[in-house]
């Protein structure tokens, strides 16, 4: 096995543990660190793909995980406000509660 | 791959496995700041400085002490006495090994993936700043709008509401 | 003679590692390089303690410790050997762990809170070819591993299961994340006008001389401003007075660190030193010179011997304060961050850029000097006109 192919192994096991807690726990902010799992995931394919890349010194792979860091930076901000304010009125965090579209 | 690749890629693993089953969401959360160090360390051996100092930066530094505070101003410190998982988790774990079977044939039998280790590649903060600012100016600045306008929306939906029948209202 | 003397760890680290066969040796100097840096660093640390006792006690107008020597022995030295039977105090106190708190998480916080710590003083560099691990993006390195520092104060002041140890906590992390954004954008500064984030490369830009007088950023209106507010922050970011609201015992015990004691304490005491040392290091670096002389006819001076004065002198300086400024409280502190340090930071930036493409002429000094005061005044008058004195709201997610 290439050394790519343990990184990319690496990165889809990454993937889906985060993604299969992300779907089985009951907590918002489980979710969320299930999200946030997810996307790092992600960029570890991304820099891997890059290191072994014919053209490293284009650096395109580099960038798109320096924005995919900033994009996930403002999505868990937004996101936990977003928790944050569903607590506040449904004084619950759990996702089995949260299922009116009643405000 | 080195010995410490995979040391390094069993200590992200345990820790995302430990992020995501545990009780407790304080030690979930730290178990997420181990993964996303252990993250860190795999892209400081795959030769992406920059990268894996600005993780530690931002998802370490940052997202898990926001995660941390979120998880104490929504009083889910404690540990749960009900159960932790949804209704039909079953279903989620059955998809999940699915994706992740298709994810590791995908990987194992394509062969577009190339063969030999190329040199490493040279990614000084000169080369970034360089390309930072000219190939990829545009979606620095609007990188730049997204995170203000993330920081102003976080702040608006957090913020709490004058209501006329809210005892507890700000004065 | 001066160049031998100024090169002498160097020398002596090559001449050690020159006992090991080829491979070996890369590791080897690092191992040699970070035995040395945990033997230099906790001993300056315990003489600062004593210097720290014995200058609050002279300016508050008492003596500080004045009779230990060293102990078993009859060797007098005045209250500089404290130290010892201190440090023998703190190992053999019983560690005292409440029976409510988290057994596994309120170990592991010491341990969180020291190795980043000491992991900062690989990049600084402690004189001339004297970097441990000279990474292109050295300060991206400093200050992404300083503030994986606030991860362990949660672990200690959640995992002990007390509302003082929380709240402590809470109020640590909030405080050094908000000091946090006036430190990176005042060393952004220095790093726009070098144009590299290598530490070494830094002072080798400041290595120059006009008329006997070094290029230190500090002697520039940007870089005075911008070593001011590093000077600030700082204080904030090891949670010194005037910023030790989290920790202060007249507050709230000892915040975070209330419910250890023995050998953890001392880790978290120690911790806290070595993280002072470690961002004056920086601001030393990045605004005072590093390892030059401020003038060129002192140059013969070693290069370690330069870094170490102005490390000293700028604890000593930190322990002024703490003798003299009293506490600010919370909301005046994050005031004080947001509104004031934050807006200087980035016009500061600005005043950086213009100083850099004026042509350098008495000119640039006054058209900087100008903004920056101007600035200064504006959100200095802001910032007291905004006072509000009355009943605190506390604001929970309810």
């Amino acid at each position: 096995m290439t050394p790519l192919q343990t990184c990319l192994l690496v990165s889809a096991l990454l993937f889906s543990i985060g993604f299969a807690g992300a779907v089985t726990r009951r907590h918002a902010i489980l979710v969320l660190i299930g999200i946030e799992l997810m996307l790092n995931a992600a960029n570890l394919n991304l820099i891997a793909f890059w290191r072994f890349s014919a053209h490293p010194e284009a650096l395109t792979g580099f960038i798109f995980v320096l924005f995919s860091m900033a994009m996930a930076g403002a999505e868990a901000a937004v996101g936990l406000a977003l928790i944050i304010a569903i607590y506040r009125h449904k004084k619950t965090s759990n996702l089995d509660e949260v299922k009116e579209l009643k405000g | 791959m080195s010995p410490f690749f995979i040391i390094t890629a069993v200590v992200t693993l345990l820790g995302a496995v430990f992020a995501m089953s545990l009780r407790n969401l304080v030690h979930c959360a730290l178990a997420m700041a181990v993964a996303f160090s252990g993250v860190a360390a795999m892209f400081l051996q795959l030769d992406a400085q920059f990268a894996g100092f600005a993780e530690i930066l931002v998802y370490v530094g940052a997202i898990a002490i926001l995660i941390v505070f979120a998880i104490l101003l929504t009083r889910s410190g404690e540990t749960p006495e009900k159960s932790v998982l949804t209704s039909g988790w079953w279903a989620g774990i059955a998809v999940t090994a699915m994706v992740f079977t298709i994810l590791g044939w995908a990987i194992l039998s394509s062969s577009a993936v190339p063969k030999d280790l190329p040199a490493a590649p040279v990614a000084t903060v000169k080369n970034i700043g360089d390309a930072l600012m000219t190939k990829y100016v545009l979606p620095l600045e609007i990188i730049g709008l997204v995170l203000t306008a993330a920081m102003i929306g976080a702040v608006i939906i957090a913020l709490k509401e004058d209501k006329k029948d809210n005892s507890g209202g700000e004065q | 003679m001066a160049d031998k003397l100024d090169q002498i760890f160097v020398n002596v680290l090559h001449w050690l590692v020159s006992f090991l066969p080829e491979a070996l040796r890369p590791l080897a100097s690092a191992l040699v390089c970070i035995a040395f840096i945990l033997m230099v660093f906790p001993l300056i640390f315990s003489l600062t303690t004593i210097f720290e006792r014995k200058g609050l006690g002279r300016i508050q107008n008492r003596y500080g410790p004045n009779r230990v020597g060293i102990p078993f022995t009859k060797i007098r030295l005045a209250g500089f050997g404290q130290f010892l039977p201190d440090g023998i105090k703190m190992l053999t106190k019983e560690d005292v762990v409440p029976r409510a708190a988290d057994k596994v998480v309120h170990f592991l916080a010491p341990i969180v809170m020291l190795i980043p710590v000491l992991l900062t003083y690989s990049v600084l560099p402690f004189g001339k070819n004297m970097t441990l691990a000279d990474y292109d993006a050295g300060l991206l390195f400093f200050l992404a591993v300083g503030g994986a520092v606030e991860v362990s104060v949660f672990m200690a002041g959640w995992s002990s299961r007390n509302k003082y140890s929380l709240l402590g906590a809470m109020r640590a992390i909030a405080q050094m994340v908000s000091y946090e954004i006036p430190l990176i954008l005042s060393a952004v500064t220095v790093v726009m006008i070098v144009g590299s984030l290598n530490l070494s490369q830094i002072v080798a830009h400041q290595n120059q001389y006009t008329c006997g007088i070094a290029h230190w950023f500090v002697f520039t209106p940007w870089g005075l401003v911008g070593f001011l507010l590093f000077f600030i922050a700082s204080l904030a970011e090891s949670n010194r007075t005037p910023f030790d609201l989290p920790e202060a015992e007249s507050e709230i015990i000892a915040g975070y660190f209330t419910e250890y004691s023995g050998f953890k304490f001392a880790l978290f005491f120690l911790g806290e030193y070595l993280g002072m040392f470690a961002i004056i290091g920086l601001g030393i670096t990045l605004f005072l010179g590093g390892w030059t002389s401020p003038v060129s006819f002192l140059t013969w001076i070693p290069s370690w011997i330069w870094f170490l004065t102005k490390m000293m002198a700028i604890v000593f300086v930190f322990i002024w304060i703490r003798g003299t400024l009293p506490r600010l409280r919370m909301d005046q502190l994050m005031n004080l961050a947001w509104k004031f340090m934050l807006p200087l930071a980035l016009i500061n930036i600005l005043v950086a850029g213009i100083w850099h493409y004026m042509a350098a002429d008495w000119q640039r000094w006054l058209v900087c000097s100008a903004i920056i005061f101007g600035a200064y005044v504006i959100l200095g008058r802001g910032l007291m006109a905004n006072q509000k004195l009355g009943l605190r709201v506390y604001k929970f997610a309810e």
